[in-house]
C-alpha cells in the first residue's frame, strides 16, 4: 500500500503534513466562524423580534 | 502651497520632531552596527551601503507618523481639505516637508556616517546619488501610508507593516546602486530604475494619498 | 436598515447556500484523488526521487496564493466603481484564504529544497517574491482589522490592494534584477512545470482543479460569515440605539 519513499520519505511526508494541517486548520476555522457567526446572528434575530 | 510649505518646515523646526530626530536614529543605527557584527573592517565596508540605505529607510519610516497625525488631531487637515488647494497638492506638499526635514539631512549625513562604516573611496559618490533619488520615493509612500493610517489610535505599528512592503523596490534598486557604485561596478542600470520607481511614485501616489485621506475625514 | 441595503447580500446568500455543498464535495474530491493519485500512483523522478510528490501541493498552493490576490485585486475594483458591499466583503474573505496558501508554497518550498538544494531557505527570485506577497497580505488583513467603520475599512484597504499590486509587481521584477547581481547563475528555479512529464502532469491538473474549487468554496463560504457578521453588528447597534 504504502509506496516506497526512499531516502526522501520524511521530506515527502512532512510537506505532506505540514500542507493537510494547514489546510485543515484553514477549513476549520472558517467554518468554526461561519458556524458561530450564524448561530450568534440567529439568537439576535429572534431577540428582536420577540422584543420587537 | 508655498505658503504651506513653509508653515510646515517651520513648524518641523520648532517642534524639533521631524528634523533632528530622524538623523540622531540614523546615526544610532549606524553605530549599533559594527558592534551587533563585530568590528572587522572588511566586512563593514562590503556591508556599509546596504546599512546606510537601512538606517535611511528605518529613520523616514520613524517619522511617518507624525506626518499628518498633528494636523489631523488639531482639526487642520479638515480646513486643509476644504481649503481652494486640492487635496492632492496638501499631500504632494506634506511629502516634500517630510523629505526636507527628513530625506534630505539623511541623504547629507550619509557620506559622514560612511566613513564610521568604512565604505571604500568610490563609495561615497554613488551612496548620496542613491539616497537622493530614492529617499524623494520613501517620503512619498510614506505619506500614502499616513494617510491610510491617520485616523487610528495606534497606528504606528500598523504603518510600519503596511509601507515595509510598499519599500522594498525602492531599497532593492537604492542599495544595488550604492553596492555597485561601491565596488566599482557599473550602476546606472539600478540608477535608472530607482529613478523611475521615483518619478512614478512622485506623479502618481499623491491621487491615491488624496484619496485616501478623503475617505479618512468623511 | 432599507430593503436595498441588503437585498443583494441576501440574494448572495440564498444563491451561495445552494451551491455550496457542490464546491465542498468536488473540491474534497479532487483533492483527494489528485493528492492519492499523485502520492500512491506516480513513479518518483530520476533526478529528485519521492520528493517529486511535493508538486502536487506546492504548485497549486502557489498558484492559488497569487491567484487570491488577483481575485481580491478585482473585488476591491468593483466595490471602489459599483459600491458593492458583497464585493468588499469577499476580497477581505479570500485575504486569509491566500495567507494559507502562501505559507503551504513557503512551507513545502522549504522542506523540498532542503533535500534539493541543501538549504531550506535561498533568496531566490521566486522565494523572496513570494515572502513579499506573504507580508502584503498582512499588511492587507491588518489594515481591516484596524479600522472600525466597516465602509472606511473596505475603502483603504481596496485602494491599499491597488497600490500594493503595483508594488508586489515592481518587487517581483526588483528581486528578479537584485538576484541576478548577487550570484549569478544561482540555477534554483522551481520552473519545472514546462517539462513535467505527463505521468506527473495529470495528477497536478486534478490538484490544481482542487485547490481553486475549494479557495471558491471558502471565499463563498467566508463572504457569508462576513455579511453575517455586518448584519450583526448592525443589528446589535441598532439595538443599543433603540435601548438608550
Amino acid at each position: 500500500m504504502m509506496p516506497d519513499l526512499g531516502k526522501y520519505a520524511d521530506t515527502v511526508l512532512s510537506a505532506y503534513a505540514a500542507s493537510i494541517v494547514l489546510l485543515v486548520a484553514l477549513v476549520a476555522l472558517s467554518l468554526w466562524r461561519g458556524r458561530r457567526v450564524r448561530a450568534d446572528l440567529r439568537a439576535i434575530e429572534a431577540r428582536m423580534r420577540r422584543d420587537g | 502651497m508655498i505658503a504651506l510649505l513653509l508653515r510646515d518646515l517651520r513648524l518641523a523646526l520648532r517642534a524639533g520632531g521631524g528634523f533632528g530626530l530622524g538623523l540622531a536614529f540614523f546615526l544610532i543605527v549606524t553605530v549599533m552596527v559594527p558592534f551587533s557584527v563585530g568590528p572587522q573592517s572588511a566586512l563593514l565596508s562590503s556591508i556599509a551601503p546596504g546599512v546606510l540605505w537601512l538606517g535611511a529607510l528605518l529613520a523616514c519610516l520613524l517619522s511617518l507618523d507624525r506626518l499628518l497625525a498633528l494636523d489631523w488631531e488639531d482639526g487642520s487637515l479638515d480646513l486643509l481639505a476644504t481649503a481652494p488647494l486640492p487635496l492632492e497638492g496638501v499631500v504632494s506638499v506634506k511629502a516634500l516637508a517630510h523629505w526636507i526635514t527628513t530625506g534630505l539631512p539623511l541623504v547629507l549625513a550619509a557620506p559622514v556616517l560612511g566613513v564610521l562604516l568604512n565604505l571604500p573611496a568610490q563609495g561615497f559618490l554613488w551612496i548620496v546619488v542613491s539616497l537622493a533619488l530614492g529617499t524623494p520615493a520613501l517620503s512619498v509612500i510614506g505619506t500614502f501610508g499616513a494617510a491610510l493610517t491617520v485616523g487610528l489610535k495606534r497606528g504606528g505599528l500598523l504603518l510600519s507593516l503596511l509601507v515595509m512592503p510598499l519599500y522594498v523596490p525602492t531599497l532593492i534598486f537604492g542599495a544595488e546602486v550604492a553596492r555597485r557604485g561601491a565596488q566599482g561596478m557599473d550602476a546606472i542600470t539600478p540608477m535608472l530604475m530607482l529613478a523611475g520607481i521615483s518619478a512614478g511614485a512622485i506623479a502618481l501616489l499623491p491621487f491615491a494619498s488624496a484619496a485616501v485621506l478623503r475617505v479618512n475625514l468623511r | 436598515m432599507s430593503l436595498w441595503e441588503y437585498a443583494n447580500p441576501k440574494k448572495f446568500l440564498a444563491t451561495s447556500e445552494r451551491v455550496l455543498p457542490a464546491f465542498w464535495a468536488l473540491s474534497g474530491l479532487c483533492l483527494v484523488v489528485g493528492l492519492v493519485w499523485g502520492f500512491f500512483f506516480t513513479p518518483d523522478d530520476f533526478r529528485q526521487g519521492s520528493t517529486v510528490k511535493i508538486i502536487y501541493l506546492h504548485v497549486p498552493s502557489a498558484l492559488m496564493a497569487i491567484n487570491a490576490w488577483l481575485m481580491m485585486l478585482v473585488a476591491s475594483l468593483i466595490w471602489l466603481v459599483r459600491r458593492h458591499h458583497v464585493s468588499a466583503l469577499a476580497a477581505r474573505a479570500a485575504a486569509p484564504v491566500g495567507v494559507a496558501m502562501t505559507l503551504i508554497a513557503l512551507v513545502t518550498g522549504a522542506i523540498w529544497g532542503q533535500p534539493m538544494w541543501g538549504t531550506w531557505w535561498a533568496w531566490d527570485p521566486r522565494l523572496t517574491s513570494f515572502l513579499i506577497l506573504f507580508l502584503f497580505y498582512l499588511g492587507y488583513i491588518a489594515l481591516w482589522a484596524a479600522i472600525d467603520n466597516p465602509d472606511t475599512a473596505a475603502d483603504l484597504t481596496s485602494v491599499l490592494c491597488l497600490v500594493g499590486s503595483v508594488f508586489a509587481l515592481l518587487s517581483r521584477y526588483a528581486v528578479n534584477f537584485w538576484n541576478q547581481g548577487l550570484h549569478q547563475g544561482a540555477s534554483l528555479s522551481l520552473d519545472k512545470e514546462k517539462n513535467v512529464a505527463d505521468v506527473f502532469y495529470q495528477p497536478l491538473l486534478v490538484c490544481i482543479a482542487g485547490f481553486v474549487l475549494l479557495f471558491v468554496a471558502l471565499v463563498l463560504y467566508r463572504t457569508g460569515t462576513e455579511i453575517r457578521a455586518r448584519r450583526m453588528r448592525a443589528l446589535i447597534a441598532r439595538e443599543r440605539a433603540g435601548a438608550a
